[in-house]
Order: structure tokens, then C-alpha cells, then sequence
């Protein structure tokens, strides 16, 4: 009760500043018009106006190879830092550099970068991508040196005890890693995993800047012809649509990961 | 006879300190050997060099003969013959009781599931675990994992069982269970190293026990010789403050 109170309290306050303060109206009408909402939603070829939920289109196909290949990626990251044979210590060298390396370069500019820069070297079909392309690619770069540590810190998590018996059984280094390190890592690595997709999913908007038409640059384009920014308000939503029921999946995967914990203590 | 293992010498130093210092000791087929010492006395990391968990820093172990120093032996294949089983039992939480039993015959001897699955049943039976064979660890208590992680290693019909302090884990309630196991592997001729602080259940099953004092092999004899007439002060020592 107290809470249903508190709650409606709170969330017609923040209706109230909406319609109340000096440029209310003003905000109303650029950023909330139902109208322009609509039209920048679904577009118009005649005007040369782009949609946004078409773009968005853009945005989901672009974080959906994304991430399989940073999956593929950073799992192979992981285990070269990972391995011990002396003969791959160049391999260790290069993917310690990789994952500091972008680790430390905002998205952006890696966007840039691989946007502006692949084009330029001209190197065969990597330099004849479509930006959309090009996006996936600097996402994929970015994303991989996140996931890698994510995957190390699962694989670091099972317990040594683990190992010892089953190289006690006289598993070989890789059936250990496939059958009885990484199943176990891949439970703890899946909340801090769909974190990280998360981002990437919004991440997507900052494939904008090299001009592919998603979302973000659809909304820019009718902004910047209608003088109205209903667009983002738009392009905002559409973005919530897809990020808030992983979200939620998420924190449900960590709460049931906790109370299995307390249960089993 | 060729004993099934025999450590010569052996030293083994962790930065420097040294946790073995010449341990010689030999185990014949069918022979159950119980180790005591207190605790960092070195009766985990003698197992651990058993099966080369562990390098040695000097003397040498051969398994029946053969030297496991030897730098064209592969340890993986060494430790398909020498089970051994933890203080912390380290079932797979991932895999059912049954898959845990499966997975040394199936992944590491490539043997045929099929062919493999009555042997399991029939450990499992011989445990009376055998309603639990889909069941996962964690629905069991101490007691019947640690029994589990004992016919996972027998599953790849071992030559040798090594047992680090297996019961120590265990509420008290639990150890008859799993010793009860252990007098049962015995009596069918299992060769078995044991570590362990109950000196009663050596007492009972070993056909020598050795002392080890600080990396040092102080004495060794029947459990008679040991138990009740030891030659050895810091062995009396040891013994009056554990019993």
C-alpha cells in the first residue's frame, strides 16, 4: 500500500515537472509530439526521410552477428591467455596487448577507426565493406576484449579442486577444459555475459557516426529536416524494447543464481 | 615381487622449504599402507607425487619398474592407473552421479558408454547408492559423495588407490560409512596408500604403517610394531596426543 502510494507519488511528480515547468510545452512538442513521433517512426521515401523502426532493423542485425562472433572470439582470447605451452608465449603476448588495448579505446573511436581507416588501407574485401559492416566489425573488436576477461574470470572460478580430480583420472588438459572447466565457468559467466551485451546492443547506435542508416541516424535525418526531435524519444523506446526484457532476464539469472548459492551452503 | 610403487629417496621443496626430505617406501599389489603424521607432516604431497600432481625436486618413484621420471612417460596415461580421492571428495557439481562415475572410462579410456554403464550400476549398487545414479551431488550428503568419488576412481580399474585424509571432510556420523568402503576395498585385495588421521581404522587395515615427521620417514612396521611398541619418541609423542 505504502508503496503503491510512494510509487505514484513519485511518478506524477515526474509528469507534473513535464507539464508545469517554464518549457514544458516547448519540451513537449520537440521531444514528445505524437505526430512527429509517428512519422519519424515510419519513415518517408518520398521525402528521402528514413524510418526509424526500419533502421532499428539495422541496429538488431548488426549486435546479433556482433555477438556471435565476439562469443567465438572471446572464448578464443580467454584460452590463448589462458594456455601455458611455451611455444604459444607470442600468441599470450599479442592477446594480453589486444584486450588491454580495447579495453582502453572508447567505442567510438574504434568506430572511426575501423570505419574511416579499413577503407582507406584498401585491402581487398576488408577494405569493400558496408558501414553497417564496418560497424559490426569495430563492435565485434571492442566487445571481444571484454568478453575474453569475462570468460577468464569464469574459467578461474572453478575450483582447483576440480582440476586435480580430473586430471586424477587421467583426462587430457582439453577434455578437462571441455567437459568439466567450462561447463562450470558458463554458469557463472552468463549474468556478467548479458551485461555485456547489453551495452553492445546500445553500443550499436554509435555505428551512426560513419553515416549507416539505423536508428539513431534515421532519427538525426528527421530531426534535422523537421526541426523536431521526437525521433530519439522514438528511438529511445525502440531501444528499451529490446534491452529491458534482457535486462530483466539478467537480474532474474542472478537472483536465482544467488538463492541456489544460499540453498546449497 | 616388483613392488607397484616404490619412492626412492624423495625430496620435494615448495620455495625452498623442503615438505619431503628422502622419503623412501615401497607398496606391494595388495598391499594397504597407512600413512600418519600430523598435519604438513608431507603425507598429502607423497600421494600428489604418486601420480605426478606434484614434480619431484630429487630421488625417484617407479610404478611397477618403470620410472615416472622418465620425460617420454605421459602423466595423464600414469594417472589412468593411480586413482586417487580428496580430503573435499571434488565430485563434478555439473554432472549427474552416474555421468561422474562415466566420465574417467568414457572421456579418458574412450571406452563405449554402453559397455561401461553395468559396471557403474554395479559400483553403485556395491556403495547402495544406486537409486541415486541420476541424482546430483549436491542432493547428497558427505557421506554418500565421498563414497561416489571412491567408485569414480575405481570405475578406471586402477592398479593403485591413493586416499588423502578422505574422511577428514566428514561430520563424524558420516565416516563409518566410508570406512566401512575402505575395509571392504581391502579385504578384496585393493593396493591402497592411505593418508589419515584415524588410527584405529589403520590400525585395523594397514599391513604397514609408516610415521612421517616433518618430511621425514621416522618408522615404519605393522600396526602392531607401530601402535603399540614404536621405537621412536616423536612417534609416542605424536600418537599420545592424538589418541
Amino acid at each position: 500500500m505504502a508503496s503503491a502510494l510512494s510509487s505514484v507519488l513519485i511518478l506524477g511528480g515526474l509528469v507534473a515537472v513535464l507539464y508545469l515547468a517554464p518549457g514544458g510545452a516547448q519540451v513537449r512538442f520537440f521531444f514528445f509530439n505524437p505526430h512527429a513521433m509517428w512519422a519519424s517512426f515510419v519513415g518517408n521515401a518520398n521525402l528521402g526521410l528514413s524510418s526509424v523502426g526500419v533502421g532499428l532493423l539495422t541496429n538488431i542485425w548488426m549486435f546479433l552477428i556482433s555477438e556471435v562472433l565476439v562469443l567465438i572470439f572471446g572464448l578464443l582470447i580467454a584460452w590463448i591467455r589462458m594456455s601455458r605451452s611455451p611455444v604459444l608465449f607470442p600468441f599470450r603476448l599479442l592477446a594480453t596487448l589486444y584486450s588491454d588495448i580495447f579495453r582502453g579505446i572508447p567505442v567510438l573511436l574504434v568506430v572511426l577507426m575501423v570505419g574511416f581507416g579499413l577503407p582507406a588501407l584498401q585491402l581487398g574485401f576488408l577494405s569493400k565493406l558496408s558501414l553497417a559492416e564496418y560497424g559490426v566489425l569495430a563492435l565485434t573488436i571492442t566487445y571481444s576484449a571484454y568478453v575474453s576477461e569475462v570468460f577468464r574470470a569464469g574459467i578461474n572460478s572453478v575450483p582447483h579442486g576440480q582440476l586435480l580430480a580430473a586430471r586424477s583420472l587421467g583426462l587430457t588438459h582439453a577434455t578437462i577444459m571441455r567437459r568439466v572447466t567450462l561447463p562450470q565457468a558458463v554458469r557463472t559467466v552468463i549474468p556478467p555475459l548479458l551485461n555485456d551485451f547489453i551495452s553492445l546492443q546500445k553500443d550499436t547506435a554509435l555505428v551512426s557516426v560513419l553515416g549507416a542508416v539505423e536508428a539513431t541516424r534515421a532519427a538525426q535525418i528527421y530531426a534535422s529536416t523537421d526541426f523536431n526531435f521526437s525521433g530519439y524519444v522514438v528511438a529511445s523506446l525502440l531501444f528499451l524494447a529490446l534491452t529491458i526484457p534482457m535486462t530483466r532476464f539478467t537480474d532474474h539469472l542472478i537472483a536465482r543464481d544467488r538463492i541456489r548459492r544460499l540453498a546449497s551452503t | 615381487m616388483e613392488p607397484v610403487l616404490e619412492f626412492n629417496s624423495v625430496v620435494k621443496r615448495f620455495d625452498g622449504n623442503e615438505v619431503l626430505r628422502g622419503v623412501s617406501l615401497s607398496l606391494h599389489k595388495h598391499e594397504v599402507v597407512c600413512l600418519i603424521g600430523a598435519s604438513g607432516s608431507g603425507k598429502s604431497t607423497l600421494l600428489r607425487c604418486a601420480n605426478l600432481l606434484e614434480t619431484i625436486d630429487g630421488g625417484s618413484i617407479s610404478f611397477f619398474g618403470q620410472s615416472l621420471l622418465d620425460e617420454r612417460i605421459d602423466p595423464d596415461l600414469v594417472r589412468r592407473h593411480v586413482g586417487m580421492v580428496f580430503q573435499s571428495f571434488n565430485l563434478f557439481p555439473h554432472l549427474n552421479v552416474l555421468d561422474n562415475i562415466l566420465i574417467g572410462p568414457v572421456r579418458g579410456l574412450r571406452r563405449k558408454r554402453a559397455d561401461v554403464l553395468d559396471e557403474a550400476m554395479a559400483l553403485l549398487s556395491r556403495i547402495g547408492l544406486r537409486e541415486h545414479a541420476l541424482h546430483f551431488p549436491d542432493r547428497l550428503s558427505g557421506g554418500q559423495q565421498q563414497r561416489v568419488a571412491i567408485v569414480r576412481s575405481l570405475a578406471m580399474q586402477p592398479s593403485l588407490l591413493l586416499l588423502d585424509e578422505v574422511t577428514s571432510a566428514l561430520d563424524p556420523t558420516l565416516v563409518g560409512e566410508v570406512l566401512d568402503l575402505l575395509r571392504d576395498l581391502a579385504h578384496n585385495g585393493t593396493t591402497m596408500l592411505i593418508a589419515t588421521h584415524e588410527m584405529n581404522f589403520a590400525r585395523e587395515v594397514a599391513h604397514q604403517v609408516v610415521f612421517l615427521d616433518n618430511g621425514v620417514l621416522v618408522e615404519r612396521g605393522t600396526p602392531e610394531e607401530i601402535f603399540t611398541n614404536p621405537e621412536h619418541a616423536s612417534t609416542r609423542t605424536f600418537l599420545e596426543r592424538v589418541r
